[in-house]
């Protein structure tokens, strides 16, 4: 065993890191803080959400605690909901616990895209195309695998697919072929 | 012996095929997703909650219990050979593990962890068979307002011992309670909050949400972040510890036990937080406490102990009590609820089977785990080799397509997906989906217990304290609640110009 310089900003050092040192390392890889105005944007979220539902609730009638309507469990939590958006609304301001949307959020959007595609063609066409598709962009575009392996995975997976959900288990899923 | 005879029976039932299977398929798949760094095994347990409707609930059990524990036994993998902790419950493992195998015993961390493991899994077992009957028949006289207050407790302990904003943790389980309203009224036969959708009817299912929240919300999550790229894993050589070693890492393995038993009981522990608690242990207790953080036995022997314990014991809450202690177990809840069993100290007596077949299941599960991570952990490594761009569509299609097993229908489809988005945007903005999914499990039994309460009680609320248990509960449920706020209320006072505190969070990767 050699001994090595303890140079936490030298690379070559950089499997030497104590736990602190490492800890913060991944704290720094972390993806940036966003800033106060999505904080707010959440709290504000949040708020709507509990007034609404407070509304909603009235409307179907509170009754008493000896008596109570279908309202009054749903009044409480959206009640809560409120004072907790409130809250969070002027003490949250600053916390560093949200993510910043950056370039790579577009990965997220694209595989959600094509999700909903998936669900919105599958009834008419089957899964096994949308399935294909989605595989292919997933493998190749978002996760970077050359065009090879990309187009002989998402075939295997397809047909392993197939196999599993319409042959052996026979379930009723959309399929084309 | 009255007392071993259905204990003895739940052997019987471990020993089918179909169960010896099931928890064989279990434990594989715990020690896959392990390894592989990004899903979790709640994620996991989540999408694969499909596959439990066509089985017997205690085949389920034991199937998805198998994945939770074998989980802890394959996070330690990658936590030694890469730096990379496969779960969350594996991060401190990091510390002490990869230094051993850069001085080149990485068999022997992975050994001692797999024997800790095996040990404190074990001895969890055994603790949960004597103390789970007793606190279940104590729990027997427990009426709705003991209930209320239990799940109030229950909810508020895991939103405030989760990592990240207390406050966002609780809004998170607020929405919870909330989504668990929608349909009907099961006192009065009203619509909630449907908008006139037949779908919406019957309330929203327990699966879509766990399976979009937890399953593709954290798929999308993984998009995003790039995992650094994988190293080629050190060679593993000799896995099986010397008698010097496993001298000195007994008593980090005996005390990891013990602690992981008891952090595992207790609601909002768990896992994680065991492992971060035997790391801090054992580095106070070592004389030599700065050999942490450079290859010592200890380091590696006491988390991975601890882990193990609190998995399986965090088991008995759910068993016995009905409240599941955090948000695995809260899947595990709704797996049985699913298959017609609620959870409650009613099961030991009435489904006797049910319970020691999941429980004795475990003991088999341990001794399959030590073998594949002793023998046969050249495999798993090698898998360490699947990339996530591969992993990462082929989980996704296996959600969709078994959210479409659920009901035949696309409307589940399309409510996986629509969580899928909640779960990934609460993620981006710091809410932990775990409240939530705990929440919505337990909100039902919450708002019956509460009203059935106030109809015993004629409307009075204070009814609840009038009674020594749930009287007892609430009370620590306002301490639970107001303490921490106190707390910095008061430091903020006393040092309004120190430098604010920097604790390293580890995030939960659910």
């Amino acid at each position: 065993m050699i001994p090595v310089k303890e140079t936490s900003a030298d690379p070559v050092a950089e499997d030497d890191l104590t736990p602190e040192q490492l800890a913060a390392q991944w704290e720094d890889e972390k993806p940036p803080a966003a800033g106060p105005l999505a904080n707010a944007a959440s709290s504000l979220v949040v708020l709507g959400v509990g007034i609404a539902a407070v509304i909603l609730s009235v409307a179907m009638g509170l009754g008493t605690p000896s008596a109570p309507q279908p309202g009054l469990w749903p009044f409480i939590i959206s009640c809560v909901m409120v004072a907790l958006g409130l809250f969070q609304l002027i003490a949250g301001r600053h916390n560093r616990d949200a993510e910043k949307f950056t370039r790579m959020s577009i990965s997220p959007l694209t595989g959600l895209v094509t999700l909903a595609a998936m669900v919105a063609v599958m009834p008419l066409i089957g899964f096994e195309l949308p399935a294909l598709v989605l595989c292919i962009i997933w493998m190749r575009f978002l996760g970077g695998e050359t065009w090879r392996s990309t187009v002989l995975i998402s075939a295997i997976v397809v047909a392993a697919f197939y196999g599993i959900f319409v042959l052996a288990l026979g379930t009723s899923i959309p399929h084309l072929f | 012996m009255d007392f071993l005879n259905p204990v003895i029976n739940g052997f019987a039932v471990v020993l089918e095929p179909t169960n010896l299977l099931y928890c064989l398929i279990g434990v594989v798949i715990g020690m896959l997703i392990g390894v592989l760094p990004g899903l979790g095994p709640a994620a996991t347990i989540a999408i694969l909650l499909p596959l439990t409707y066509n089985v017997e609930p205690v085949t389920a059990i034991i199937m998805l219990a198998g994945i939770f524990y074998g989980a802890q036994y394959g996070g330690t993998i990658t936590s030694v050979l890469l730096r990379l902790p496969g779960e969350a419950s594996s991060v401190v493992t990091v510390f002490d593990g990869y230094q051993m195998a850069k001085q080149g015993k990485a068999g022997t961390a992975l050994g001692l962890a797999a024997i800790g493991s095996f040990v404190g899994g074990t001895a969890a077992i055994i603790g949960l068979t004597f103390l789970a009957p007793v606190v279940a028949s104590f729990a027997l006289d427990f009426g709705p307002p003991e209930y209320t207050a239990l799940a109030l407790l229950g909810i508020l302990l895991v939103a405030t011992i989760s990592s990240g904003a207390k406050a966002k943790a609780l809004i998170a389980a607020a929405l919870g309670l909330l989504l668990a309203t929608v349909g009907r009224d099961i006192f009065t036969g009203e619509s909630r909050f449907t908008f006139g959708s037949l779908d919406l009817a019957d309330g929203i299912d327990f699966v879509p949400i766990a399976m979009g929240i937890f399953g593709l919300g954290e798929i999308l999550y993984n998009l995003e972040e790039r995992h650094r790229a994988a190293k080629a894993p050190s060679k593993v050589a000799n896995v099986w510890p010397s008698r010097k070693e496993l001298k000195q890492a007994s008593g980090a393995i005996g005390r990891g036990s013990v602690l992981g038993f008891f952090l595992g009981i207790l609601p909002g522990g768990g896992a994680t937080i065991a492992s971060m608690a035997s790391y801090a242990m054992e580095k106070k207790r070592a004389k030599q406490p700065e050999r942490f953080g450079k290859g010592a036995p200890e380091g590696v022997a006491g988390p991975e102990t601890a882990n193990n314990a609190a998995a399986t014991s965090s088991f008995i809450p759910l068993l016995t009590l009905g409240i599941p202690a955090n948000a695995t177990m809260a899947l595990m809840f709704g797996a049985l609820l699913i298959q017609g069993v609620t959870p409650g100290p009613q099961l030991v007596e009435q489904d006797p089977e049910l319970f020691w077949g999941v429980v004795n299941s475990m003991y088999i599960g341990n001794v399959l785990l030590l073998i594949m991570s002793l023998p046969l952990v050249g495999i798993f490594v090698k898998i360490l080799r699947v990339r996530a761009a591969i992993l990462a569509p082929v989980t996704a299609l296996i959600t969709l397509l078994g959210a479409y097993t659920i009901n035949n229908s696309m409307f589940e489809v399309s409510l996986v997906v629509v969580f899928g988005i909640v779960g990934y945007l609460m993620k981006k903005f710091g809410f932990e989906p775990g409240p939530l999914v705990l929440a919505f499990v337990l909100g039902e039994l919450l708002e019956s217990s509460m009203r059935r309460s106030l109809l015993v009680f004629g409307g009075d609320p204070m009814g609840f304290f009038g009674r020594p248990i749930s009287a007892t509960l609430l009370v620590v449920f306002v301490l639970v609640a107001v303490l921490p706020a106190l707390k910095s209320m008061l430091a903020k006072r006393k040092a309004p110009a120190a430098a604010e505190p920097a604790p390293t969070k580890i995030k939960e990767k659910v």
